[in-house]
């Protein structure tokens, strides 16, 4: 194909995307449109994964059977989560195994918030109001978003993610009009998790380098910060009714933006983490490729089972015949 | 190359009376263990009262960029639709 031509598909593809029509696995897409959402979708799917994690480390601590189930319920929905994201990645061609080998060797990312560790009950009741609060308000725009099979699989996401985050409010009201140790616990799983949780909408809207593009394809709607200011104005009123602090001196409302100003993100945290330099980012990994390494005698009696099964039904069949 | 887990289509009838539909896919060693994925997967939350597994590989499907000679001669043939019928008004329900 000639410059010529491809930029001739380049602009019917633009204008595609700008009358909201989906593309679908098989349509002509640009390379740099098949290598950008084969980087989101993985680091979703990645996040979903590696995000099973923390939370795993609280399933058998649960402090009550209703709490253990619902625990169980959100962690088995990151796994449904992650396959159905894989699965939509998959359509642009990259495989499975692929896809895992970047996340295990530390080429693809996934959510940093992940790389905190979970010390205290708390935690699991934050992270569903905060994280899982966060990742709604990133998700929702992406079910409308132009390719079609990332679309669907985040229509199904986000219609699942709601549960995640009651119940972390409600795990966290309970804590907070309980016993004032139990408040105090709540009070110090928010101010451990509410920067962090703040940083999930990724860099300033001048430090990031992938906003205009994205918006084009409609990977993003809204900008970091604009998204951001949602999170904030959305989750103070929360914190009252829990009564427990936002760890911010400068958060007040302006009356005039009608928007909470809040304070200075530590961006040098930020990028330590996303670095690799994370409390959890070693052990998160290792985790995971451990998990992996132990599941492999298992996939591999799975195919050597399914092999000898198709084996048995050939020579069924030439007995029979 | 390892082998690894092949690839199926799911499809989960909602409720009696409606069609199977697409749900998506998974990876899975044998069709047994796809539709036991496809239930863990796909149907949660009662969404589903029966499903389908067939593997993608068995699946043919056509080219984007034959779009117009498989679709297009239908857009000339607007005869086939009832609207492109005149008839009078006093005919009512037809």
């Amino acid at each position: 194909m000639s410059e010529n031509e491809v930029k001739n598909l380049e602009d019917i593809f633009e204008a595609r995307i700008a009358r909201d029509e989906k593309i679908e696995p098989k349509d002509w897409m640009p390379e740099k449109y098949r290598k950008t959402h084969i980087r989101q979708i993985s680091q979703h799917a990645h996040s979903e994964i590696v995000g099973m994690l923390p939370e795993g480390n609280w399933i058998t601590r649960a402090p009550s059977l209703r709490r253990k189930a619902a625990l169980l319920a959100k962690v088995q929905d990151e796994a449904g989560h992650g396959l159905y994201l894989y699965s939509a990645c998959e359509t642009l061609g990259i495989s499975r195994e692929e896809l895992y080998d970047q996340l295990h060797t530390g080429k693809a990312k996934y959510s940093s918030i992940f790389n905190y560790p979970t010390l205290t009950w708390a935690d699991m009741g934050a992270i569903g109001w905060l994280v899982d609060g966060a990742a709604i308000i990133n998700q929702v725009p992406l079910c409308n978003t132009s390719y079609g099979p990332y679309a669907r699989a985040m229509v199904r996401v986000c219609k699942e993610e709601s549960f995640h985050q009651r119940q972390g409010f409600e795990s966290l009201l309970k804590l907070c009009k309980g016993t004032p140790a139990q408040k105090e616990m709540a009070q110090d799983a928010l101010n451990r998790w509410w920067w962090p949780s703040l940083m999930m909408f990724g860099p300033t809207d001048d430090e990031s380098t992938h906003t205009e593009q994205s918006m084009k394809w409609k990977l993003k709607r809204k900008t970091n910060d604009e998204l951001r200011q949602q999170f904030v104005d959305q989750t103070v009123p929360q914190a009252e009714i829990l009564g427990i602090n936002i760890p911010d001196p400068d958060l007040k409302w302006n009356a005039e933006r009608k928007h909470y100003d809040f304070g200075e993100i530590n961006w040098d945290e930020f990028w330590q983490v996303v670095k690799g330099h994370g409390p959890c980012n070693k052990k998160r990994i290792k985790d995971r490729v451990g998990a992996w390494e132990r599941g492999a005698w298992v996939r591999d009696a799975a195919l050597a089972y399914s092999d000898k099964k198709e084996l048995g039904e050939q020579t069924e069949s030439k007995i029979a015949s | 190359m390892k082998k690894t887990w092949p690839l199926w289509e799911v499809f989960v009838r909602s409720k009696n009376g409606l069609e199977h539909r697409h749900f998506g896919s998974l990876r899975a060693a044998d069709a047994e263990m796809a539709l036991e994925n496809a239930r863990d997967v796909y149907t949660r939350r009662m969404e589903g009262v029966s499903i389908w597994v067939v593997e993608s590989k068995n699946i043919t499907a056509s080219n984007p960029e034959n779009n117009g000679e498989l679709f297009e001669p239908a857009q000339d043939k607007v005869y086939r639709h009832p609207t492109f019928y005149k008839l009078p008004d006093e005919l009512k329900h037809m």
